[in-house]
């Protein structure tokens, strides 16, 4: 393409352009964009302005500068949360990928049996909050352990090493599913050609296969790290007196009541989780560059011994996973464990913590659970909407706010959900203010749920966007379309697996959240995941296991749904398109990550 | 038909200019489309054919400059209020609604009743041979239907304008040859203003009533496709449209006759250019004589054959001018006349350059 030289006709050319004169589609879509600005400004700016803010003041309200860091980093007590905090996660983060890397390799690069059942069984995490890992572990290691018990050995659970345990199996799908797509996307002919100049089995692993994941290699780590550092439920659970960021701010805010330290932790917890967003992001636009258009699908091709050693690995791996969620369910299921193993299923009735709630006749329901679906389905629903009608707006309808929405879009990513429910306690437990009255509603719940979660969504809808037909919008504007009827007849149809996907990935992660809505439950919106937290805190462990147990199956039983769902939206798309089954593979794994 | 007054043109561009940050992409342009006349923006990559066919659609914002359709300022109307149909070089065709939905989609906001809606849309589909295939989706369509379903779509709303933008530049060769014809029959029959952008001069060469050849953002030549052929009025134009033959020289004494090497030529009126001024002689291959008809022609030279070019129904030959070695002319000779006149390669060949077919052009463009 020719580039034309800023010569000096440019200059005798106004800047401006002719104005088109307003119609009412126009400024429908200025009011649309309008309010996307407010909702991520009520929600996402204003909040975290508020954290940056309170951490600059005393708890009086007085103004006191950087006191509070200097407090926060020279009270050994509390200065440890920083470097435990990223212990863990830089330890648990090595951990996780190299045993992830294993078995993505062993499922995309060999013909071994089993492939899709190590698939499904690694995604069981997905299903779970992270507390459940570390409930699991304290059962099975902790004092009253079985395996405590039988061998009277006591690895000591307590602490970094049961963190670390819980938080790898909490995050290995999450990182296998990275690693799993970049293994697949490598190109066929570099493996060729080192066949062709005679490089071994090794050296060809070394020279090919690593650096043609490197970037999907350091996505897996970016994403482990920042799950860790931020996770709240298994060091809650198993981390005794271990003290990380995420419960040092629980600490300060619940325990102590001390809200500016705890908004003093919450800047700097959002350090590292920023630092990590960015540098993946910088890594993920290499990466796209990385695998060709021409590139050719690499055919795994058998070889008994290597595939040997990795089935006998994947069963062992498989095997681990399964057995946190079978001791959780047996625990859930027996007396008390392990001294008494009659089945029973009084650890159901659910009495310690929150209430029952008749549906109808005499069918009750634990309210936490039921609030837990309650508020999944309509974080599904609005999100999806939400997530889906803002990429439209950023992506397809161009102004000067694209940008600028496009970026605070992202940064919900980086904020840790601790950080985001106590910048929700500084929005909306304010008296007198009318945000105040969403305080202690199921809604903020909705909100908070919708915003932790909104830039994996608003990614993906923005990535199937920008895959249609830049012209679809020009075709029907020419024939006097509303765009409107265009983005519901034409533009939601062909996205609806990444709809769907979204929705799902909404529920799910609703459905296990505990970090921002522990700020923000209030008697009578009690989560199922904080009931888990309280069950346990109260000593109630069976019962916290049988409550983890049901979120599972709830879980479980919508992915089913989903999947029925995808099923159908595949057979009626591929009428249309050879492409949709391909996209539906890589998002119906219920994971976007 | 003669009309009592005159009609407005369908387009009217008044010094339209547009630039993307600081690169240029239109310099005032202005012209007009008549009624019904088929028109071709023909220019190289990157000169603005598109940008200016996105401003008269509405879909891009010139910086200084007025649209006018019919007769009336449009230029601060949205794309939906200026009554056009376009297609696109993607086509841009909405995967997931049949042929016959696709085509349908701009009637069924205009309170159509239903019955009249599929009756259009059946006209249509005979219209560009489809009715067959109106269940299917346009995946399971080969490029060329594809591009028919595309242009039914666009014209089923009747629009007073259809605008193209390389419409055939997706398709391969043969087919592209008969979507010609298809698509020029189709205006002429429909009699509607048209628009169509293309970089290939031979689909604007056949299709147009006229060609807008443009260069680096301006309109270097407006004119039917004989005239454009036949009387280039730049050298761009000369270069980019055809084949020709460039001869560097120098102006001649003699007003009308110019000097290669030793030789003196008479050419074309043209520019009178100060004695001994460079300029480029053009000439296109089929007008170089040879043979008999070279014998009592004017402006004869010998040159030399150095290349035989086999092209089916003629050959080409490479020709080198007396004194040099490589060829810098290229002569089409029918493949009868060729043995008839008994070219061999590294024989000499006289031939003319007739005076009326030398064009000239100062070097300065
Ligand atoms: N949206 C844009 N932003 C910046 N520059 C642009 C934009 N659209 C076009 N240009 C530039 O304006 C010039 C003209 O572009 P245009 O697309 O009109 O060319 P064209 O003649 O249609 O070329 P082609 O035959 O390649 O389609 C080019 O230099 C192009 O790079
Ligand atoms: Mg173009």
């Amino acid at each position: 393409m020719a580039i034309l030289p800023a010569d000096a006709s440019a200059a005798a050319i106004p800047d401006s352009t002719v104005r088109h004169r307003l119609d009412g589609q126009t400024v429908l879509r200025y009011v649309l964009i309008g309010l996307l600005g407010l909702f991520l400004y009520f929600f996402v700016l204003y909040p975290m302005s508020q954290v940056l803010w309170r951490s600059l003041l005393d708890n009086d309200g007085g103004f006191i500068g950087a006191a509070n860091y200097v407090r926060y980093f020279s009270t050994p007590a509390i200065a440890a949360s920083i470097t435990n905090s990223l212990y863990v996660s830089v330890v648990a983060m090595i951990i996780t990928v190299g045993l992830a890397f294993v078995y993505a390799y062993a499922l995309t690069r060999t013909l071994m049996p089993w492939r899709g059942v190590f698939r499904v069984i690694a995604m069981l995490p997905i299903f779970a909050p992270s507390m459940v890992q570390a409930i699991a572990f304290v059962f099975l290691f902790g004092n009253n352990g079985i395996w405590t018990r039988t061998t009277g050995i006591n690895i000591g659970v307590y602490g970094a090493k049961g963190i670390v345990m819980a938080e790898v199996f909490y995050c290995f799908p999450h990182a296998m599913l990275i690693l799993i797509a970049a293994l697949s996307a490598s190109d066929a002919r570099l493996y060729e050609a080192a066949a062709a100049l005679g490089a071994s089995r090794l050296k060809t692993f070394f020279t090919v296969t690593l650096p043609g994941v490197k970037y999907g290699l350091m996505s897996a780590c970016f994403v482990v790290f920042t799950l860790v550092i931020t996770d709240f439920g298994a060091p809650k659970i198993i981390g005794g007196k271990f003290s990380v960021m995420a419960t040092e701010i629980y600490n300060q805010v619940i325990g102590q009541q001390n809200f500016t330290m705890g908004a003093t932790v919450s800047v700097v917890l959002l350090i590292p989780a920023l630092v990590a967003f960015v540098v993946d992001r910088l890594v993920q636009r290499r990466q796209y560059a990385l695998v060709s258009s021409s590139a050719k699908p690499l055919e795994p091709r058998k070889n008994p011994l290597v595939e040997g050693g990795l089935f006998a690995y994947c069963v062992i791996i498989a095997a681990s996973i399964t057995s946190i969620y079978l001791v959780t369910l047996v625990v859930s299921l027996v007396a008390r464990w392990p001294y008494n193993l009659t089945l029973t299923l009084k650890h159901y009735s659910f009495d310690a913590v929150g209430v029952w709630t008749r549906l109808f006749g005499t069918v009750y329901v634990y309210t936490p659970l039921l609030n837990s679906i309650y508020v999944s389905l309509l974080t599904a629903v609005v999100g999806t909407a939400i997530a889906f009608i803002g990429a439209y707006l950023v992506e397809k309808c161009r102004t000067v706010a694209s940008t600028p929405l496009y970026m605070i879009s992202l940064l919900p990513l980086s904020i840790p959900g601790m950080v985001l429910g106590l910048a929700y306690i500084f929005t909306f437990n304010v008296s007198g203010s009318i945000l105040n009255r969403l305080y202690g509603t199921l809604a903020i719940l909705i909100i908070s749920n919708l915003v932790h979660y909104f830039t994996v969504p608003f990614l993906t809808a923005t990535t199937s966007l920008k895959q249609m037909d830049a012209e679809f919008e020009n075709v029907a504007a020419s024939m006097g379309v509303p765009f409107y009827k265009t983005f519901w007849r034409v533009t939601v149809p062909i996205a609806l697996p990444s709809i769907i996907a979204i929705s799902m990935y909404f529920f799910l992660n609703a459905m296990v959240t505990l970090s921002a809505v522990v700020f923000l439950v209030a008697p009578g919106t009690e989560l199922a995941a904080v009931a888990v937290l309280l069950m346990d805190d109260a000593g109630d462990t069976e019962q916290a296991a049988a409550l983890s147990v049901l979120i599972v199956a709830v879980g479980l039983a919508v992915r089913f749904v989903y999947w029925l769902a995808m099923r159908r939206v595949t057979r009626r798309a591929q009428a249309w398109t050879q492409t949709a089954p391909d996209q539906l593979t890589v998002m119906g794994t219920g994971s976007l990550a | 038909m003669a009309s009592p007054e005159p009609r407005p043109h369908a387009v009217d561009l008044d010094g339209i200019a547009k630039k993307f940050g600081s690169v240029v992409a239109l310099k005032s342009i202005s012209l007009s489309v008549g009624d019904a006349e088929f028109v071709c923006f023909l220019g190289p990559s990157g000169c603005g054919k598109t940008t200016l066919l996105r401003i008269i659609a509405g879909l891009e914002r010139q910086n200084v400059g007025v649209v006018g359709m019919a007769g009336r300022d449009v230029s601060s109307l949205p794309p939906s209020e200026r009554n056009y149909g376009i297609v696109f070089q993607s086509y841009a065709l909405f995967p997931n609604l049949t042929v016959a939905q696709n085509v349908a989609y701009g009637l069924e906001t205009r309170r159509v009743p239903r019955a009249r809606i599929a009756e259009r849309v059946d006209e249509l589909l005979d219209l560009v041979h489809l009715r067959p295939h109106k269940h299917r989706y346009p995946a399971q369509l080969s490029g060329g239907e594809q591009q028919r379903v595309a242009l039914a779509r666009a014209l089923a709303p009747s629009p007073s304008l259809l605008l193209l933008d390389e419409p055939l530049s997706a398709l391969d060769a043969r087919v592209r040859q008969s979507l010609r014809l298809e698509i020029k029959a189709l205006q002429r029959r429909l009699g509607i203003t048209t628009i169509m952008v293309t970089h290939d001069q031979e689909e604007a060469l056949t299709m147009a009533d006229r060609i807008v050849v443009m260069n680096h953002g301006v309109v270097e030549q407006i004119g039917s496709p004989f005239e454009i052929y036949t009387e280039p009025s730049t050298l761009f134009v000369a270069r980019f449209v055809g084949h020709m033959n460039f001869i560097q020289a120098t102006a001649g004494e003699k007003p009308g006759w110019a000097r290669v090497g030793s030789v003196e030529l008479r050419h074309r009126p043209g520019p009178r250019l100060p004695v001994g001024s460079r300029l480029t002689l053009a000439i296109r291959p089929e007008e170089i004589l040879i043979g008999p008809a070279a014998r009592d022609g004017e402006n004869r030279i010998v040159t030399r054959v150095c290349a035989i070019q086999f092209l089916g129904a003629f050959s080409r030959l490479g020709l080198a001018l007396p004194g040099e070695t490589t060829p810098t002319l290229e002569c089409d000779v029918a493949v009868n006349a060729l043995a008839e006149v008994g070219v061999r390669e590294g024989a000499e060949l006289p031939l003319a350059l007739k005076p009326e077919a030398l064009r000239i052009f100062s070097d300065g463009g």
